[in-house]
């Protein structure tokens, strides 16, 4: 169709992030009405080009077409002005809101300086849901509906607001398999109507799933631009990584022995103060993975923050190598043998504006080698970073960079060397590759196994199923709070799991 | 992208982050003057003559030196103390009652113990002054650590409860029986030279290098900055967070009740109204502007020295109003916070 201008047109974008090139003269073409992927690991640069489009950033260099027209917006109001409509990886809502309060927010009312009538925007919502098969209720409360169900009012958003393209950030990243397919075959339903998607992410299933073209990044640049139906996912992965990529981890069967980590009856509450965990007991033995399965939002942070003793328990006992800790302060935990890499990395893990060194010593800063007579010792810290650092593969322009700069799997990896240089009796990980690009997952996978194989008891707790099944040597499914069962990883099924994982009883 | 604001400022990103840190501030300082002359010539007074006025008042000659000198020393003092707290992220706003409570607790100790050889009685008023400050803060600390009270307040308002108390103390218990002012009996002065500069000065320039060290050469400073960088992931490494925020709330009201007693027993001599002038909430500007760190505190503590000797002398000689050197000092940490800002958006864009 060489006389329809294309819906969006970049030509060689370029951003430069102090000395980083994110974008290095990226070109991208989407014809209206398709679903389009922009596939390539993290800090490819995806999400940086994307922001350009939206007006998020501001570029160095190149131009952008939308429907033939030259633009250049400088918020991202202007961009949605101009009919794009963008739903981020962290939702942008109001929780405290409804759904319908959330869609006229920062729209201009007819009735300025009143608000519209509630019942128009109703009736305006009950009709954008039917259109598009997004069910919600424009008068519940945000902070009322699950994951799945914020990111169709985040959907709606952008539509009520006008939108013809939609850019969707990693969106599939919060949702279970059940709600993955519904979203995908919303996507596809949206494209139908004249609508066009940008689809960012980094899970080839999902992409050859529902997309008809595909433009990958790698370094800041288009590698290429393929149509879905033509290309398979080896050819993929090679084009985003620029290598070969092995889909599974290989391992040995596990050797378990004793347990060492042992959960009876654990009940903790949320932040609100409603119970988040009931009654949930297990046991880790040395030298075996334990895979706690389950969607997001069922207990996962309540456990691996009670465990590492950042959140008091209610009831029931945690006992570490035989002894009670249920009561300890962090610090003890760790002395007795506990190493645990958070889920929320930056928010728990690492101080953003101290430098990987200090972070590296981060657990210990105060004992020897790191401190002696009362002081510090530079030389000892960096001297353990930079070991650390070759060890672990942790690329970083010196041992005296701000953490905050490192990229996520580099992050990652910095945490990880942390825990597992202390050589844990017991390793608790939440979400260990989330966000991460496919090399750094195989990294991290492999050193968790590792790991294993010198007897550490490990916990593993992930919302991604396929990480469980790949990793590990028991699983054990999470919902609301309480163990639907535990199976071996040889003999459970992913639809098995799905449907536990969905409430459902098998 | 051609926007004004980033043709400015690209090239000062591309510095390292040290040379930044002190261009950004003396940049402030500049534009700060620079805003300040216009006010001084909309007052109708020539700028130049009225900063080469300012100036020699500041720094003219040895007797002006000296006078810069005695007033940079309590805020030196007070805003080394405050490094240490807003490192880590304890919002203490009360080092003027930190600093009043300071001195009459020193004072005491001076008009109690009228028979203890000088030296020793120095030094027993210096240690009244920095517990007497360390508990008017710690009384916030424990009101925050036990009952998650904010400390912007509490210390706030103990501001009042200790300027008002030290009034109560120096018209009743405490006044000076053969005065009708009220005020206390004389206090013993600190050892000094013939030129007034005592040893509070010297004091003052040794914690410059001592807080230094313990804030980035010891654990315990490693503790206090992990809690300001991140509190959350201060305890996950095992750090007691309230215990640091308690701690780092006692050494900053310490330092603030340490100026307290140097300048009273240096200086003002008795115990009443005004023994403070605002050296509280100057020591505020003084450590933020110094950005949190000890040397840039020296300077930053000698800068407002001079700006307010200097503004003195400005007025009588060329004219021009006391407040002007009020309204720079505030324009300078405007500037430089607006810098600041600045900065930290061309990081994100």
């Amino acid at each position: 169709m060489p006389n329809q201008p294309l819906a969006v047109q970049m030509r060689g974008i370029v951003k430069r992030f102090g000395t980083l090139l994110a974008n290095d003269h990226v070109d991208l073409d989407v014809q209206r009405g398709e679903v389009l992927a922009l596939l390539g690991e993290n800090g490819a640069g995806k999400t940086t080009l994307m922001n350009v489009l939206y007006g998020l950033y501001s570029r160095d260099a190149g131009d952008i077409l939308l429907d033939g027209q030259p633009v250049h917006f400088h918020s991202a109001h202007e961009a949605i002005v101009h009919g794009l409509g963008m739903v981020h990886q962290h939702f942008m809502l109001v929780p405290t809101f409804t759904v319908a309060e959330n869609l006229i927010l920062g729209q201009p009312s007819p009735r300025h300086p009143l608000l519209e009538r509630q019942r128009d925007v109703y009736r305006r919502i009950e009709a954008l849901s039917a259109r598009y098969g997004l069910q919600v209720e424009p008068g519940a409360q945000v902070s009322q509906l699950s994951v799945g169900q914020q990111q169709r009012v985040e959907i709606l958003k952008a539509l009520y607001r006008g939108a013809k393209t939609l850019i969707l950030d990693e969106p599939t990243a919060v949702l279970t398999p059940q709600e993955v397919s519904d979203l995908l075959s919303i996507l596809r339903n949206l494209a139908a109507r004249g609508h066009t998607i940008i689809f960012i992410s980094h899970k080839l299933k999902e992409v050859m799933a529902c997309t008809d073209r595909i433009t990958v990044m790698r370094d800041g640049r288009t590698v290429n631009t393929v149509e879905t139906g033509k290309v398979t996912p080896a050819e993929l992965a090679r084009m985003m990584v620029g290598r070969e990529v092995t889909f599974r981890i290989d391992k040995s069967l596990a050797q378990p022995r004793d347990p060492v980590l042992r959960v009876v009856d654990l009940w903790v509450d949320d932040d609100r103060e409603l119970p988040a965990l009931r009654g949930l007991s297990f046991e880790v033995r040395a030298g075996e993975i334990l895979g706690v399965a389950g969607v997001e939002g069922n207990g996962q942070a309540e456990l691996e923050t009670a465990l590492a003793g950042l959140r008091p328990v209610k009831r029931g006992l945690i006992q570490l190598c035989g002894q009670d800790m249920t009561a300890a302060l962090p610090r003890a935990r760790v002395e007795a043998g506990l190493a645990y890499v958070p889920s929320d990395r930056y928010g728990l893990a690492l101080l953003r504006d101290f430098s990987v060194a200090d972070n590296l010593a981060l657990e210990a800063f105060d004992r020897l080698p790191y401190t002696r007579r009362g002081f510090l010792r530079q030389s000892a810290i960096d001297g353990q970073a930079r070991a650390l650092v070759s060890q672990y593969d942790i690329r970083t322009p010196s041992i005296s960079t701000r953490a905050g700069q490192l990229s996520g799997g580099n992050a990652q990896k910095l945490v990880l060397a942390r825990a597992l240089d202390r050589q844990p009796r017991v390793l608790v990980v939440a979400q260990p590759t989330r966000g991460l690009d496919v090399g750094a997952t195989e990294y991290v996978q492999r050193r968790l196994i590792e790991a294993r194989d010198r007897g550490a008891a490990i916990l593993l707790i992930s919302t991604e199923l396929d990480e469980i099944l790949n990793l590990a040597d028991r699983i054990l499914v999470l919902y609301e709070g309480e163990c639907m069962g535990v199976f071996d990883a040889n003999r459970a099924s992913p639809e098995t799991l799905g449907m536990l994982m969905a409430g459902r009883k098998a | 992208m051609t926007h004004a604001s980033t043709l400015i400022t690209r090239p000062v990103m591309r510095l390292p982050a040290w040379l930044r840190a002190v261009l950004l501030p003396i940049l402030g300082g500049v534009l700060a003057l620079l805003a300040g002359a216009l006010l001084i010539a909309l007052a109708g007074v020539d700028p130049l003559a009225a900063y080469a006025a300012l100036f020699r008042g500041a720094a003219g000659g040895p007797r002006q030196l000296t006078e810069t000198t005695l007033l940079a020393t309590p805020l030196l003092i007070i805003g080394l103390g405050l490094t240490v707290a807003f490192r880590s992220q304890v919002w203490n706003i009360g080092a003027e009652g930190q600093y009043t409570i300071g001195a009459l607790c020193g004072g005491i100790v001076s008009l109690a113990l009228p028979n203890v050889p000088l030296p020793l009685l120095v030094a027993l008023m210096l240690i009244a002054g920095l517990i007497g400050g360390a508990l008017w803060a710690g009384l916030a600390a424990l009101l925050k650590v036990r009952s998650n009270i904010n400390e912007i307040i509490s210390t706030l308002m103990l501001n009042y409860v200790a300027y008002y108390f030290l009034l109560f103390m120096a018209r009743e218990p405490l006044k000076d029986p053969s005065s009708y002012l009220p005020q206390s009996g004389k206090i013993v002065p600190l050892p000094a030279l013939p030129n007034r500069l005592h040893i509070g000065v010297a004091i003052a320039l040794i914690l410059v290098p001592v807080v230094y060290v313990l804030l980035f050469k010891t654990p315990t400073g490693f503790r206090w900055r992990a809690v300001g960088s991140n509190p959350n992931v201060a305890r996950y490494a095992g750090i007691r967070v309230s215990r640091q925020i308690v701690t780092a709330m006692l050494f900053s009201g310490a330092l603030a009740g340490l100026a307290g007693i140097i300048q009273v027993a240096a200086l003002t001599g008795r115990l009443k109204d005004g023994i403070s002038g605002n050296f509280g909430f100057t020591g505020i500007l003084v450590a933020l502007l110094g950005r949190l760190h000890p040397a840039g505190v020296l300077v930053a503590a000698v800068f407002f020295a001079m700006l307010n000797n200097g503004a003195e002398a400005m007025s009588v000689s060329a004219k021009v109003p006391v407040a002007i050197a009020t309204v720079i000092q505030a324009l300078v940490v405007l500037f430089i916070l607006a810098a600041d800002a600045l900065a930290q958006r061309l990081r994100a864009v």
